[in-house]
């Protein structure tokens, strides 16, 4: 199998603070992986450093094969890094988000961030932007009337597929919560990429719209080829549709395998009750 | 109401509206007050469109307006004044070290040129900055742009703090009309575009524009480029229709003006932008002029009113507008021919078939 995605020996360190500790795991092509954890251990921290938003302290990523990120502690760091394997990366490569998304990896956000003042077709429209092969003077001028067609028409067919059709000219604010997720997926699949990085999908969701979501979520995966690595709390939709999880504690990776095998790993219990295995 | 008819209506009215100033020029003594205004009103609405590309449509909120426009006006003066009048003109600089000039067309293009190349220099810095920071960066790039064009060592080329004259003017009403028609006929094709939306994406939120792969530094640069360039042109138009240009004349109250014409007529609305701008040269230089001067009713000396009252009562309408009407005249809407037409119909359509729901 193929490896879309790789994070090697990555730690994310703020001043003292290590919020990623040495952190290794793979997404493999088509598959749904899942990434859990107690509050504050350092999840969403992982999909910032995937990103691009932060250049960990130290580490690399690679995707599809090829590395798209590299650090190692510098400046002041040298003195506070704290994790493992300092002294193994040399080179600094620490592209920024919009690079990231053109390379093929899209995300989502914990707190829903939708383009609040325009609809949903205008949201869904901006992401096709980025795959633009018009420049500035040839876009002022409308003469790439064919491109711009074309671009209308993928984001309708999206619409289409992903079942947003009847709200496509109601405000993003406007619709109701469940949507407003589902929305953002969409305009994160708008991008074309091949990992899709879905920060807590089911947040603040109801038990009906979490089971609509799973079925989203196992959809895109099917028809769209589509290689998904989620961050969730809820249990249900993980183990439902997760082909492997990682379970995170402390920054640290503690547990990974199918979701049978971690829920029934006493770290892993450990981590979220708190210790109380033994008893 | 097909596309094509929009377009023929759109074009159709701007014709009439050209031909409208056409025969009021011909007809009203070329003093009277209403060209003033239609003169002023015309570019100032240029400028605040390009502000409003700047503060509504990606969220940037610069006040480096006046620096931009004091950039192209310059520019312009410099490059027109005719070669025989510059020994008058640079009287203390020997006639100064330019002893050409260009065509009226060319200059203002350059004048834009120049303001968007400041702009693009400036921009490497600035635009790293977030809201407050790169209004206090751009409004002291602004004063420092004054300072440094009054600089004596420069004199050669910008005349020190003297006047820059004798370049040529226009006298027509429709020159600033048609030239800052066309600019903001291209502003608002920009705004239009894939990069416009682009624009947008930034100003909702900057976060989320990012991860849907726009490059941040690459567009507000653009933005704030091309912003600066119309703002050159306008500064231009400016030093054409005052005749003269100074330095001093280019203060922060001037970017403040063209702030608060943006403010009124809605921040992200391009129509309200040229709509306020009308109306706040009307106001300031027309109806609330009475303001500015002593006033007798009878033997009653009016409390109040003296020079500079005028500034008071427009800090007073700034604080109300922030205050109580954030939006603005427009908002984020536009005014256009499909809208009033949609606005009919619709109540034509409700009027119709008002409570069946077939």
């Amino acid at each position: 199998m193929t490896n879309v995605l790789k994070v090697e020996n990555v730690t994310m360190q703020f001043g003292g603070v290590v919020a990623v500790d040495n952190m290794n795991l793979e997404v493999n092509k088509g598959e749904i992986v899942s990434l859990i954890g107690p509050n504050g251990a350092g999840k969403t921290t992982a999909f910032n450093v995937i990103t691009g938003v932060y250049a960990p302290t130290n580490g690399a990523v690679y995707f599809n094969g090829t590395k798209i990120i590299e650090n190692h502690p510098q400046g002041k760091m040298k003195k506070l890094y704290k994790g493992e394997n300092n002294g193994k990366y040399s080179s600094v490569l620490a592209p920024t988000p919009d690079k990231i998304t053109k390379m093929g990896i899209a995300r989502t956000f914990q707190n829903i961030r939708l383009f609040k003042s325009q609809t949903v077709f205008e949201n869904i429209l901006i992401a096709k932007h980025l795959r633009r092969t018009s420049n500035l003077f040839t876009a002022t001028f409308h003469l790439n009337g064919k491109e711009e067609a074309e671009m209308r028409k993928q984001t309708e067919d999206l619409l289409r597929i992903l079942g947003l059709e009847d709200v496509k000219d109601e405000m993003a604010t406007s619709l109701p919560y469940g949507k407003q997720r589902r929305l953002e997926i969409a305009r994160a699949m708008a991008t074309e990429p091949t990992l899709l990085l879905l920060d807590e999908p089911a947040a603040g969701m109801n038990p009906q719209e979490t089971e609509e979501l799973t079925a989203f979520i196992g959809r895109i995966r099917d028809e769209f080829g589509m290689t998904i690595f989620m961050i969730e709390h809820h249990m249900d939709l993980v183990m439902e549709i997760s082909d492997r999880i990682y379970v995170l504690d402390f920054g640290k990776p503690i547990a990974a395998g199918t979701p049978e095998e971690v829920q029934n790993n006493p770290r892993v219990i450990e981590a979220y009750l708190g210790g109380a295995v033994d008893e | 109401m097909t596309k094509k008819k929009e377009t023929i209506i759109n074009v159709s009215l701007i014709v009439a509206l050209l031909v409208v100033l056409y025969v009021m020029e011909h007809t009203i003594p070329s003093t009277a007050m209403i060209f003033t205004v239609l003169k002023k009103g015309a570019i100032y609405a240029l400028v605040a469109v390009s502000m409003n590309l700047l503060n509504g449509f990606t969220g940037l909120f610069s006040l480096g307006q006046a620096g931009f426009m004091l950039l192209g006006a310059y520019t312009y003066g410099i490059l027109t004044i005719p070669a025989e009048q510059r020994e008058f003109v640079y009287m203390y600089y020997d006639g100064g070290i330019i002893h050409f000039s260009v065509p009226v067309v060319v200059a203002l293009v350059a004048a834009g040129i120049v303001a968007a190349a400041f702009a693009y220099l400036i921009g490497l810095p600035v635009l790293r900055l977030k809201s407050d920071y790169l209004a206090i960066a751009t409004l002291g790039f602004a004063e420092i742009i004054r300072a440094i064009f009054q600089w004596d060592k420069l004199g050669p080329v910008t005349n020190g703090s003297n006047l820059l004259k004798s370049y040529p003017t226009f006298k027509s009403v429709l020159f600033p009309f048609i030239v800052s028609g066309i600019c903001i006929a291209v502003i608002v094709m920009l705004i239009n575009s894939t990069y416009g939306r682009a624009f947008k994406a930034i100003r909702d939120d900057e976060v989320a524009a990012e991860a849907m792969g726009i490059n941040l530094a690459h567009h507000k640069r653009i933005a704030f480029v091309v912003s600066s360039f119309f703002a050159g042109i306008s500064g231009a138009l400016l030093a054409m229709y005052q005749t003269t240009i100074q330095a001093s004349m280019f203060k922060s109250a001037m970017t403040y003006e063209i702030l608060l014409i943006v403010v009124i007529g809605g921040i992200g609305s391009v129509t309200g932008s040229c709509l306020s701008s009308f109306l706040f040269i009307i106001l300031s230089e027309w109806l609330l002029r009475f303001l500015d001067s002593d006033m007798y009713i009878g033997d009653f000396h009016v409390p109040l009113l003296r020079a500079g009252f005028r500034k008071v009562v427009f800090s007073v309408i700034i604080m109300i507008i922030v205050l109580f009407f954030r939006k603005g005249i427009m908002g984020t809407k536009e005014f256009s021919v499909r809208g009033i037409y949609n606005f009919f119909t619709r109540k034509k359509k409700a009027a119709k078939g008002g409570d069946s729901n077939d």
